[in-house]
């Protein structure tokens, strides 16, 4: 599985929802730092993290009888929001870990950086004159 | 081993322990001391530090500021360069409490010794209070709705010279302002001779007193100047051993070292545990230019928690906010009216919060919160959001449900803020502050150290750095690491003697 996939597109989308309006190379860029990210975690993180992905396409078959990457945008919104607020533990981990990446992607653009008006410069007071 | 290399004395990490034993004991290199330093992280040239948030946090902090603890529900960073975590810090420095350092109850340490230590490092490092110009809105309106809301607010002295307000302490001073140990305490080692080794991580110390060193290769593309020596495995022997490599560092390293240590080791880690709150204005504020964190408010004695101005970077704010999706995006959109506060629980030592090593050597922290301090973040949650509506703001994003507090909440943040939206696991909570490991105290039954730094039952083996906290400082540590490694450097020189005579 890798973050291009269908289910992580539609969970980026549902934690940021301008992401929707990404093109091909905003979608790249922010892959690529996500990709980054986790290439440098250990193995085992990375397995939990695919596992976890999967986990997160199929369960919603059970309740709404499609995968995530198939629902709506409210069911999605829906389904993830009682995923962060899970009893347990390993669930809303899981999810906080996917939504920090998702966040990191989109937020560690500069692009997203300067869209959001964060404009910190390294001349500090000099660079507002 | 590629080679053997031997020396008087080993201080392993360059921090705010290792860099001011380093400065301390410079002096013997003159009577002929060999003095090393090795510090696994690179040494950075002063135009590497760009102020990007994902490139800058990659090159500073061990897994780019997000080390998990065990069980995953907390963040903890800390900094691995030449200059350790004073590179990343927004050079706060108080003086530790008397009221804490009584409560850490170590024989033979005294406060009045530590704040005379720690005056002195004050000096050094040019410490002062900012003046008012080079204060932002930010700073301003935490000052205002503290002082309405009937909180004593007090204002942080900081390191600094020459500060421009770029905002960026925590991705490394670009302006070379801020006066670490990378700025004053190190160079001054190593004018006098002391060698400094970067890139060069200790694997373990052998009973016989030698260090197996890795060091390693600059790898292609990655910021950082190369090591000091040749990649490869070393052997490296010394008569005194210091160890530095902060609370996480130090504690792994003599856990995996094969030495007869006090049992423990790896106990008592507290970290002051962070969340991070903002606030929207009507109108745009200055936030992300001037020092960012100039005031604090502290009720920790009363109720551990402690207050701090702060300003976060695009993707740190992201993540700290709770919840997602549309109110998310429209806070995050609201950038340059944001108000922002830090939040410190004044966690305290409890049994199961430890450091420990996998099989392989590496860090394992050990945390989970207790009753005590979810309630010292709920208490300083509501605090915040008083001090921000006081300031005028108009709503507030916290972790409550929904996240968004409106004006009308403020009379009923008891009622909105609870302890059951603390959830671990729910919301982003990190620490920078991490302490305790190899803490001082009588004995080995109840400490790893004395009240010198000295390992029980190792007198060759000193340990300068926040590990030594026998329990939270409930204050930004730096100045105490310093005062403590005075102590350490001081006991280290007076071995040195009696060796001599």
């Amino acid at each position: 599985m890798t973050l291009s996939s269908p289910v992580f597109r539609a969970v980026a989308t549902c934690v940021v929802p301008e992401a929707s309006r990404l093109d091909a190379a905003q979608w790249d860029e922010m892959d690529a730092i996500v990709a980054e990210v986790i290439a440098a975690r250990p193995r085992a993180v990375q397995r939990q993290l695919a596992l976890f992905l999967i986990l997160l396409e199929w369960f919603p078959l059970l309740r709404y009888g499609r995968r995530l990457s198939r629902l709506d945008p409210a069911r999605r919104t829906k389904f993830l929001d009682r995923l962060q607020r899970a009893p347990m533990l390993l669930l809303r981990r899981g999810f906080w870990g996917v939504r920090t990446l998702v966040l990191m992607g989109y937020y560690g653009r500069p692009a997203a950086a300067a869209e959001i008006g964060y404009r910190a410069d390294a001349r500090g007071w000099e660079a507002r004159r | 081993m590629s080679a053997s290399r031997s020396y008087d004395i080993v201080i392993i990490g360059s921090g705010a322990g290792g860099g001011t034993v380093a400065q301390e004991l410079a002096p013997l290199v003159r009577d002929g001391v060999r003095i090393l330093v090795l510090e696994k992280g690179p040494r950075f040239a002063d135009q590497e530090f760009t102020g990007r948030e994902l490139e800058m946090a990659d090159a500073l902090y061990q897994d780019g500021g997000a080390f998990l603890t065990r069980d995953g529900t907390m963040t903890l960073a800390f900094a691995s360069a030449y200059g350790g975590s004073t590179v990343v810090y927004t050079g706060t420095s108080l003086t530790a409490p008397q009221r804490v350092i009584r409560a850490w109850g170590v024989p033979g340490l005294e406060h009045a010794d530590l704040t005379r230590r720690s005056a002195k490092y004050a000096e050094q490092n040019n410490v002062h209070a900012l003046d008012d110009p080079l204060i932002n809105d930010n700073n301003r309106l935490f000052v205002e709705g503290g002082r309405k809301a009937g909180y004593l607010v007090e204002q942080f002295p900081v390191n600094v010279k020459g500060c421009r307000g770029s905002s960026l302490c925590n991705l490394g001073c670009p302006n070379q302002a801020k006066q670490g140990t990378n700025r004053v305490q190190l160079p001054r080692a190593e004018r006098a001779g002391v060698e400094v080794v970067t890139r060069a991580e200790v694997l373990r110390i052998e009973p016989d007193r030698t260090l197996t060193v890795r060091v390693s290769q600059k790898a292609a593309g990655t910021k950082g100047a190369p090591s000091e020596w040749a990649p490869g495995d070393y052997a490296v022997r010394a008569r005194a051993v210091v160890a530095a490599a902060g609370a996480i560092g130090t504690s792994a390293l003599l856990l995996r070292s094969p030495l007869p240590a006090p049992r423990s080791l790896g106990h008592g880690f507290t970290c002051h545990p962070a969340l991070i709150l903002v606030a929207e204005h009507a109108r745009p504020i200055t936030n992300d230019v001037g020092h960012p964190k100039s005031y604090f408010v502290d009720h920790g004695a009363s109720e551990r928690f402690v207050l701090e101005t702060c300003m976060y970077f695009p993707f740190v704010t992201a993540k700290s906010l709770t919840g997602f999706g549309a109110t998310h995006s429209a806070i995050m959109h609201a950038f340059p009216r944001l108000q922002m506060i830090l939040i410190l629980a004044c966690d305290h030592v409890a049994s199961g919060n430890r450091i420990a090593v996998s099989r392989t050597g590496s860090p394992i922290v050990h945390y989970r919160f207790t009753p005590e301090t979810i309630d010292g973040l709920v208490r300083g949650t509501r605090a915040a959001a008083r001090i921000f509506f006081a300031a005028g703001a108009r709503r507030v994003h916290a972790p409550a449900d929904p996240p968004l507090l409106e004006t009308a909440d403020a009379d009923r943040l008891e009622e909105r803020v609870t302890a059951r939206h603390f959830r671990p696991g729910m919301l982003a909570v990190s620490a920078a502050h991490l302490m305790g490991g190899c803490g001082m105290g009588r004995t080995a039954a109840d400490s790893v150290t004395d009240a010198w730094g000295r390992v029980h039952g190792l007198p060759w083996l000193r340990v300068a750095d926040a590990s030594l906290f026998p329990d939270s400082l409930e204050i930004n540590p730096y100045l105490t690491i310093m005062g403590l490694a005075d102590r350490v450097a001081e006991g280290v020189r007076r071995d040195l003697a009696v060796v001599r005579d």
